[in-house]
């Protein structure tokens, strides 16, 4: 028995040290990319999507001959919602694989937990999520929205358009929703909302009974201003809310709800019907009509081998971030960290939005902002956009703390967290 | 006297004529300025439509509604060629065009040659406010309802008079309510004088409920002096009156929540309870029994649409035998040689767990899928100054009835019998010639098509994704301790308890206090009580 098992054992080595070899050899013909998505766990559900994207950008590149006259080839690593483990398998993707750049990252607190491996290994990664901003790392670049690109537009466009005086902040209980609505918060005294008519309410990860909460927006609605109700619900909670909106008969015509995390993807588990006019602020829309979106949603369904496969804002911020690795590898002639570090600040390429996106010295990139509407198709249409692009702000003007400082990653100010009243880097958040 | 009544007579008729030729000419351009307008909806922005919107609404012509009712819908297009607008609908891959005016059925045309008019929430709610006034003389009383509750909600006072005119016509009663208290929202909004506002002001306080507490606060905001206490006294009865629903309104969510609790506890009840097996795939039981719901309707809207209503019916039976099976499977090929090994039996079902939801990922994928409501399951009812939906009644009903026939299989049928006789002691069960293998593959059987079936009423309210499970084991496990291992009047009890305790809580705490301040609070009420709040006596304690 046991010589049976110390048998196998060596087998079991013998393939594993061939398979070792055999990988160290490829990776001089392929540039390597890590792609750091959960395929299991609670945030599977909208990581495993971009996983396909990645994959499906790395085999359209192939077909195009590559980078630099190599393949590409793609590292898929599953870190299972856990946040910890994106940080194990972060170092494992840089310093075992090898790979040139990692896509990754969905919540902010897995993007928290793999900093300090890209700094301390001194290697890249696009995060392709809208977050709470307040950060800017020498190692990552933003590709998702800030709050300036999507949630004071939304404020904006309901107070302009929608005339709406009293608002509700719904949001999950973690530091995404708690950021975006202090500031938010801030934002709305400053344009002299008393603080009796903004409602702060949170609730747990993946709540399912949302009939308290519904009713109580409703009677805040009842107070003869118009409302709105302003959504960070995070995840799998939103199908039962929106449920029990449809079901109250909260209409979008009396109390509109505006959500920052209900994608198309989302809406796929739902019957849009009772939700028409609801609204969503992203910086891309599947219903976006323009030659290059129309070709992203062909190819990805192709590759999906699934003709009702939607298509979202991460995806694109996905594309963006992706070909913009690509251009700033070309430029430098090498896939060097800080050769490519310095050479993706300033690199423009075309979003799925009919325009350019710019990578600027922050490491954030400009972006339209699109107001939509739910349609009964479960996709949505664009109702506003603003007039051209918006430049990712990392620290918010309206929070006491951060409206000091900036990020400019360019020689020879390369700060994350520049103080201009004190003229020194540092402060917050180093 | 003759003579002058046959000239009065005829004096009528040529009147009677003249009005009528002019009708009939002013008909002609009304229809071709009817039909401009129609096709000037196309083209603009939002503001600009909404103009549209209300210049048609001025001419009070009725034909324009379908075009209104199509336009707020999405349904109404713009062909490129010619700026006509027509109402559409889907036709295979092309578009059949309707008559914005007559209602005609004009051919088809391919999608690209349409455009779609946009409307957005504000273009909705002027559509509405038309709608209202075009069709409160409707001879159908539900079309009336609905067009008063519009004008309610929307007071102006131009509304004024033709709501005094619709008011001394109208016959049905709940329609009369609705449109006095219109008339009254809209005095409110006039510069009608102090005293019909006094008046209007004690009708919207008669009527109550939350859209008066709405038009009373706005309506203070520009009060006059002396008419300002009316409106404070108005608007705190009617606070009152609702602080008293409110506390009814907790009650009934509680019995929601509890009932939730209840129908994903109650299988767990019997496998934990009775059985004493520490199952962790019991929260994919009911995931299983979810996706069931799903397939089933998914094969009922590709072959069999007409019987959509029925997709739950069919659903139950069948995700009691998939996930009972699955749970037989589970019982004979795992749990049976891990008796007596708590630990173990933990750790092997909560690989199994995992097992089945990676299962699930792989074969359905990752994201949500659609489980429809059926018709009878969605929106909602007033009952007094309480909102009650539809889908949480019919949950309340269908856990009482699945405890129900749970508790009559268990102390009214033969296989109840063996099941209590097996748990309470085995070795005298087996002498008396009971096979407790299969009792105990039996039992386990019925407690994991239990959690089936309450997965195709969770279907209803929550997501349905391979997470599903997740979400309801810890709060299973919590009802069943909390109740009393093992009895399951104890469960039923425990759910309700917990549910309404949760509710009370949730508006002074919030959703995320509130849920740790009940856990803190079983946990010192288990240290007073171990065995939960019906516990069990007898030889099966000690076993």
């Amino acid at each position: 028995m046991s010589i049976k098992r110390r048998a196998t054992g060596a087998l079991l080595a013998a393939i594993l040290s061939t398979t070792a070899f055999h990988g160290a050899f490829a990776a001089d013909d392929t540039i390597k990319v890590g792609i750091l998505h959960s395929l299991s766990g609670t945030m599977a559900i909208s990581e495993t999507t971009l996983k396909d994207a990645m994959l499906m950008l790395i085999e359209e590149q192939n077909k195009k001959g590559g980078l630099l006259g190599k393949k590409l080839e793609a590292v898929v690593v599953d870190p299972a919602s856990d946040w910890p483990l994106f940080a194990e398998k972060a170092r494992e993707l840089v310093s075992v694989d090898k790979v040139s750049a990692v896509f990754g990252c969905w919540t902010s607190v897995s993007r928290k937990s793999v900093l300090p491996v890209f700094e301390e290994l001194n290697s890249i990664l696009f995060y392709p999520v809208q977050y709470e901003g307040e950060e800017s790392q020498r190692n990552v670049f933003y590709t998702g929205a800030a709050p300036n690109q999507q949630a004071i537009p939304a404020v904006d466009y309901l107070m302009a358009n929608e005339g709406v005086e009293r608002w509700v902040l719904a949001g999950t209980d973690y530091v995404y929703p708690r950021t975006t609505n202090k500031i938010l918060e801030a934002y709305l005294k400053s344009k002299g909302v008393a603080a009796e008519d903004i409602m702060i309410n949170y609730t747990p990860f993946g709540h399912s009974d949302w009939q308290t909460i519904v009713s109580d927006i409703k009677k805040f609605g009842s107070a003869g201003k118009k409302t709105a109700v302003v959504s960070t619900i995070n995840g799998d909670a939103n199908v039962p809310f929106y449920k029990e909106l449809g079901n109250q008969g909260v209409k979008a015509e009396d109390i509109p709800v505006v959500a920052f995390s209900v994608g198309e993807e989302e809406l796929a588990g739902l019957d849009t019907g009772p939700l028409v006019g609801h609204l969503a602020a992203w910086n891309y829309f599947q219903s976006v009509d323009n030659p290059a979106n129309a070709e992203f949603i062909k190819t990805w369904q192709a590759f999906t081998k699934n003709d009702k496969r939607v298509t979202n804002d991460p995806m694109e911020a996905h594309y963006i971030g992706f070909n913009m690795w690509l251009k700033a590898v070309e430029k430098a002639g090498t896939t060097d960290t800080d050769a490519v570090l310095d050479a993706m600040i300033g690199v423009s390429v075309p979003n799925l939005s009919g325009g350019y996106s710019t990578m600027m010295p922050n490491h954030h990139i400009t972006k339209p902002v699109l107001i939509g509407e739910i349609q009964t198709d479960g996709q949505f249409e664009t109702v506003w956009e603003t007039p051209g692009l918006v430049v990712g702000d990392e620290w918010s003007d309206f929070l006491p703390d951060s409206k000091d400082l900036i990020a400019d990653w360019r020689k020879p100010m390369e700060c994350g967290n520049f103080n201009v009243a004190t003229g020194k880097c540092g402060g917050k958040g180093s | 006297m003759h003579a002058r009544l046959i000239h009065r007579f005829l004096q009528c008729l040529l009147v009677a004529f003249c009005v009528m030729v002019t009708m009939l000419a002013t008909d002609l351009r009304a229809a071709d300025d009817l039909r401009a307008m129609v096709n000037a909806l196309g083209g603009g922005n939002f503001q600009q439509s909404q103009k549209q919107v209300e210049a048609l609404a001025k001419t009070g012509d009725p034909k324009i509604v379908p075009a209104l009712e199509a336009l707020s819908e999405g349904d109404l297009y713009q062909r490129k060629t010619d700026g006509t607008v027509f109402i559409v609908k889907p036709a295979g891959s092309n578009f059949m065009l309707i008559d914005a005016l007559t209602g005609d059925t004009a051919g088809e045309e391919a999608k690209a040659a349409l455009e779609k008019i946009k409307v957005n929430n504000g273009l909705r709610r002027t559509i509405r406010a038309a709608l209202g006034g075009l069709t409160l003389m409707s001879p159908e009383t539900g079309v009336r309802l609905q067009a008063a509750n519009t004008i309610l909600r929307t007071p102006s006072a131009d509304a004024l008079d033709g709501l005094d005119t619709v008011l001394a016509a109208e016959t049905d009663g709940a329609v009369r309510a609705v449109l006095e208290k219109a008339r009254a929202a809209s005095v409110l909004v006039s510069d009608l004088p102090v005293d019909e506002k006094k008046a209007a002001v004690a009708t919207v306080v008669e009527t109550g409920g939350r859209d008066s507490l709405s038009l009373l606060s706005s309506a203070l905001a520009t009060a006059d002096e002396s008419l300002r206490p009316d409106i404070e006294a108005g608007i705190k009865q009617i606070e009152d009156r609702q602080a008293l629903w409110a506390a009814g309104q907790n009650i009934w969510y509680g019995l929601s929540l509890g009932s939730v609790l209840l129908l994903a506890a109650i299988g767990l009840a019997i496998t934990f309870g009775v059985m004493g097996i520490i199952n962790m795939a019991h929260g994919e039981m009911v995931m299983l029994g979810a996706y069931t719901t799903f397939v089933v309707q998914q094969i009922i809207r590709t072959s069999f649409p007409g019987l959509f209503d029925w997709s739950l019916a069919i659903a139950l039976p069948l995700a009691f035998i998939v996930t009972g099976v699955v749970g037989l499977a589970i019982e004979r090929g795992i749990i049976r040689f891990l008796y007596g090994r708590p630990l173990e039996t933990l750790l092997a079902t909560w690989g199994v767990s995992l097992i089945l939801q990676q299962a699930v990922r792989s074969i359905f994928g990752p994201t949500n899928q659609e489980v429809g409501n059926p018709s009878w399951m969605s929106g909602a009812f007033d009952l007094g100054g309480m909102t009650i939906t539809w889908n949480r009644m019919w949950i309340i009903v269908f856990s009482l009835a699945v405890f129900a026939f749970l508790l009559f299989l268990l102390k009214k049928t033969p296989m109840g019998l063996q099941m209590r006789a097996v748990t309470q002691n085995r070795r005298m069960a087996s002498s008396m010639g009971i096979k407790t293998p299969w009792v105990d593959a039996l039992t386990f059987a019925l407690g994991s098509g239990i959690a089936g079936i309450a997965g195709v009423a969770l279907s209803q309210i929550d997501n349905v994704s391979p997470n599903l499970g997740q979400g309801y084991i810890i709060d299973s496990f919590i009802v069943v301790v909390f109740g009393g291992v093992g009895n399951l009047w104890g469960t039923l009890v425990g759910a309700f308890t917990l549910g309404i305790l949760n509710k009370f809580l949730e508006p002074y705490a919030g959703a995320v206090l509130g849920k740790i301040l009940v856990l803190v609070l079983i946990i010192l009420f288990i240290q007073k009580r171990p065995r939960g709040l019906f516990a069990l006596k007898g030889r099966a304690v000690e076993a």
